[in-house]
């Protein structure tokens, strides 16, 4: 006789246990520790602070670390315990032109006040696996300089004072908040911005490369990238000033883009924005390229492309979410499929029936002949 | 039968529209009385385009007026009602025909389904009706009725443009707005076209504002013609008389530039 | 690190707040989407965020919460998010549909008539009807604002073009204080006819989607369909192996590798306390009770 089955409650309990056990693996192994993934897996730390929307390197190496490795399982372990964080105020605008340099690039010119300074870079290393690095050993201390220069002015800047490129110009009114309010269209350029910045890296990526093949073309330079810790600061009701609260480390990237003019005014290069924690730079990149293609209808371009379809990129941009929802189509839907079956059995049965009844009716003209 | 109104069923006053120094058209005014027909000719560029943007409700004008004789006789103008109203509007009293079909039709809906959109949409809540009234309308307009499941993706560019003419009229509109109807079909597709328009909208007794740079479907289709260029209306009158002796300079260029068929 | 202590049902006051402003709203006009700030819980958006939000706001210590999917207390994400109010609450839960205050539920309604003191809260993967017909938000909130529905009617002219029969057979469309269409959350069609006049408040919440709406107690909710071919609740025409019931819904179970099966009803707590009946009361109903 069929009885149903019970135990879904235990059977959860034994699954996490089997994870709990697994992600410890071998015991003969020493154990990860938090301070090993937030140094030496910085860059995946980087991106699951970047997504995750919160910026703390120990908070994010223990999300990384319980997700066991599945960055984007860290992400969502860092939404959700950013959920719990009282929020006591707004910083000041950060003022990444006064940025402690550790990186500083621009395609657009070949030198520039400052100069091109590389800092640490992929970037024209061979991709050829190291096996060095899996024996380990001894890495010798990289030579440095002290710097000449204290402050790196923008290309953009330098752009803007002649008139070259538009003026980035505050908006008006209140600043959105994507976490306080729902995400409406047409959004504007600030919270497009803030979906853009905890938007999934690959997602990003995609849109990015698909307007360089032509799918929305904006003639890119990267005018300028830049990366090093940016002090935030906070003013503080009580003493009447404000206060550093202290630094985060931010890429930013500033790119130069189809020059565009009208009746009235004169023709300037447009720009795109991107700015991520930590030193994602191919993130920062790609959100400065969708930035851009989103601009299209403000910019009164043709909008064509997917990367320009605000709709579409905005509301497929959080990787929680869309894994979520991906994901959700593990749950039971065995009720639903139920009506499905029926409905299905219904219409196959009224096919069949049909064509069984124009076989008899095609069998008796035969026999009528 | 009702007698018909002796006052203009659309009423346009000093129309005008800039796209920032860029002029679209200017100054334009005219009556147009139920069940006739005005063509608006010009080159690329006239301003036609853009009046008929204007006048459809879909863009608002920098200046002028365009006044609507509704259903209960009174006067609307177009502007001022809220864009509920102009939406409403939009779907039952006037009709839109557009130059490719596909901007005009569902084209992932079956031929039936584009029929009686319209139809659902003021509340028709009975499939076998909405059916018969949708073959109903593919006989009159000379498409195949066993045509009515299939999506206008199987239909030819002739049959996308009859299935949006039917579409259009379903609801019994009293104005047609028609931007080049007949444009990118083959000549002998474009006469049949043509020779339906002309009688539906006379047996039905739709007035039509036909946008065309072919004066030849002006001379089949309209009653009226207003000849357009570079935003100002250059001449109007009946279609007959301005083709066959235009005043103007320019009219008498685009007349005599037609090569003869 | 900050070890976070958590409120009464998680959410802290001021969420609460938020979120039973939008509830109010949703109530005063039925059917309508009311857009809210979904808080990133710490279940995935689509495993029933936005259910767990409402159900969050309106719970109080002296509820009594039931939570089901696809119709049965055991299933594995009921079992989790019960859990989660166990936790987090405190509140006494049962399995028992006519003990509880307020019911979670995953793509069902309860057999069991429910009454004035109840709240029914429905987890809603994609609140708007008419998303598969028309992708553009900006577009279909004006076709609710204008009540332009014609295009929801075309998709049920074509069903029955197509297939002879209107082919939705879940999340069917319906339409509330004959103003609003909405979509009831994946409950089969079956269950349609028990959103009409019904005693309870049924509220229904979207996290990722970031909506809420609801159905007042005794609200007019009508099945969209056409004159002639009217709304059917579809049942499989079979009794429940176990308690023999004809009037719910049944899942079908594979028995062997020959794919022999059998109906059994969906609703757990429906059909226990049918066989309790058979057996004369002896089997108890199984309640669980909590303590915080």
């Amino acid at each position: 006789m069929y009885v149903a089955v019970k135990g879904g409650e235990r059977a959860i309990e034994n699954a996490h246990a089997l994870l709990a056990d697994l992600r410890r693996g071998d015991r003969s192994v020493p154990e990860l520790t938090l301070d090993q993934i937030e140094q030496q897996l910085a860059l995946g730390v980087d991106r699951v602070m970047a997504e995750g929307s919160l910026y703390d390197r120990e908070l994010a190496a223990l999300a990384i670390k319980q997700a066991r490795g599945d960055l984007i399982e860290a992400v969502f372990l860092l939404r959700a315990y950013r959920t719990t964080l009282p929020r006591f105020g707004v910083s000041e605008p950060m003022d990444t032109g006064a940025m402690a340099i550790r990186r500083r690039i621009s395609a657009a010119f070949k030198d520039l006040p400052g100069g091109q300074v590389l800092g640490p870079t992929f970037d024209y290393t061979h991709r050829l696996l190291d096996h060095d690095l899996a024996r380990g050993g001894e890495v010798p201390e990289a030579p440095t300089a002290p710097s000449e220069i204290s402050s790196f002015r923008s290309v953009a800047e330098l752009l803007a004072n002649g008139g070259l490129i538009e003026e980035e110009a505050p908006g008006e009114g209140e600043v959105g908040d994507l976490t306080r309010e729902p995400l409406s269209f047409p959004a504007n350029r600030d919270v497009r911005l803030q979906n853009l910045a905890r938007g999934d890296e690959g997602f990003l990526l995609a849109l990015a490369y698909s307007t360089q093949r032509g799918y929305g073309r904006n003639h890119p330079f990267a005018g300028e990238i830049r990366y090093g810790e940016v002090e935030v600061e906070f003013f503080a009701e009580e003493v009447g000033f404000s206060v550093p609260l202290g630094a985060v480390a931010l890429t930013e990237c500033q790119s130069i883009n189809q020059f565009t003019g009208s009746a009235t005014q004169a023709p300037r290069f447009t720009r795109g924005y991107g700015l991520t924690f930590g030193q994602s730079e191919r993130k920062a990149m790609a959100m400065a390229l969708v930035d851009r293609a989103l601009r299209a209808r403000e910019l009164g371009e043709e909008t064509v492309a997917p990367a320009q379809d605000e709709e579409f990129v905005l509301s497929h941009s959080d990787n929680v979410q869309a894994t979520g929802f991906v994901e959700h189509l593990k749950l039971p839907h065995y009720v639903d499929f139920q009506s499905e079956l029926g409905l299905l059995r219904k219409l196959r049965a009224e096919f069949h029936a049909r064509d069984a009844a124009g076989q008899d009716e095609a069998a008796m003209q035969d026999a009528a002949e | 039968m009702t007698g018909i109104d002796e006052n203009p069923l659309l009423t346009v006053e000093d129309l005008t529209k800039w796209y920032g120094r860029r002029l679209g058209c200017r100054d334009v005014g005219f009556d147009l009385y139920e069940g006739e027909v005005m063509a608006v000719v010009g080159e690329s560029g006239s301003g036609k385009s853009t009046l008929l943007q204007l006048l459809s409700g879909q863009m608002e004008p920098s200046g002028g007026r365009i006044l609507y004789r509704l259903r209960d006789r009174s006067t609307a103008d177009i502007w001022q009602m809220s864009e509920p109203m102009r939406r409403f509007l939009f779907r039952t009293d006037w009709g839109y025909v557009h130059q490719d079909a596909q901007l005009g039709l569902r084209m992932g809906i079956s031929a039936g389904g584009n029929v009686g959109e319209r139809l659902m949409a003021v509340g028709w809540r009975n499939y076998a009706a909405i059916r018969d009234s949708a073959v109903d309308w593919l006989n009159r307009v000379e498409i195949d009725e066993a045509r009515i499941d299939d999506t206008p993706r199987s239909y030819s560019g002739g049959m996308r443009q009859r299935l949006q003419i039917a579409r259009n009229l379903v609801t019994a509109p009293r104005l047609i707005f028609m931007d080049e109807p007949t444009g990118g079909l083959d000549v002998s597709v474009q006469a049949r076209l043509l020779d339906l328009l002309r009688r539906l909208v006379t047996d039905l007794n739709i007035a039509a504002i036909v946008v065309t740079h072919d004066l030849a479907v002006a001379r089949l289709l309209s009653n009226r013609i207003m000849v357009m260029k570079a935003g100002e209306v250059i001449e109007t009158g009946l279609t007959d008389q301005v083709l066959d002796d235009p005043c103007e300079p320019y009219t008498q260029l685009l007349v005599s530039s037609i090569l003869p068929a | 690190m900050t070890v976070p202590v958590y409120n009464f049902a998680y959410l802290d006051e001021q969420t609460k707040r938020m979120i039973r402003r939008a509830i109010l709203k949703a109530i005063a006009i039925p059917g309508y989407q009311v857009p809210f700030a979904s808080r990133e819980m710490p279940m995935p958006y689509g495993w029933g965020t936005g259910g767990v939000q409402v159900t969050a706001s309106i719970l109080g210590p002296d509820d009594v919460l039931k939570v089901i999917d696809q119709g049965s207390d055991d299933t594995t994400n009921a079992v989790s998010i019960r859990k989660f109010f166990s936790k987090t609450a405190g509140v006494r839960t049962t399995t028992a549909t006519n003990e509880a205050t307020v019911i979670q539920t995953r793509h069902r309604i309860p057999e069991t008539p429910l009454t004035e003191h109840q709240v029914l809260v429905y987890q809603v993967p994609i609140p708007e009807p008419l998303r598969f017909l028309e992708p553009r938000e900006t577009e279909t909130r004006r076709m609710h604002a204008l009540s332009e529905y014609g295009l929801m009617h075309v998709k049920l002219y074509e069903d029955i073009a197509r297939h002879g029969h209107i082919a939705t057979t879940y999340a069917y469309p319906v339409k509330v204080a004959e103003r609003y269409v909405m979509d009831p959350s994946p409950i089969p069609k079956f269950d349609n006819p028990k959103l009409s006049d019904c005693p309870a408040l049924q509220l229904f919440g979207a996290g990722r989607e970031k909506r809420i709406y609801a159905i007042p107690p005794y609200t007019k909710v009508v099945s969209l369909d056409f004159e002639d071919h009217p709304f059917e609740p579809y049942r499989h025409d079979a009794q429940c192996e176990l308690c023999g019931a004809t009037d719910s819904y049944l899942d079908e179970v594979i028995t062997d590798d020959a794919g022999s099966r059998m109906f059994v009803c969906s609703d757990t707590d429906y059909c226990e306390k049918r066989r309790a009946a058979m057996d004369g009361g002896q089997q108890a109903t199984a309640t669980m009770g909590h303590g915080p």
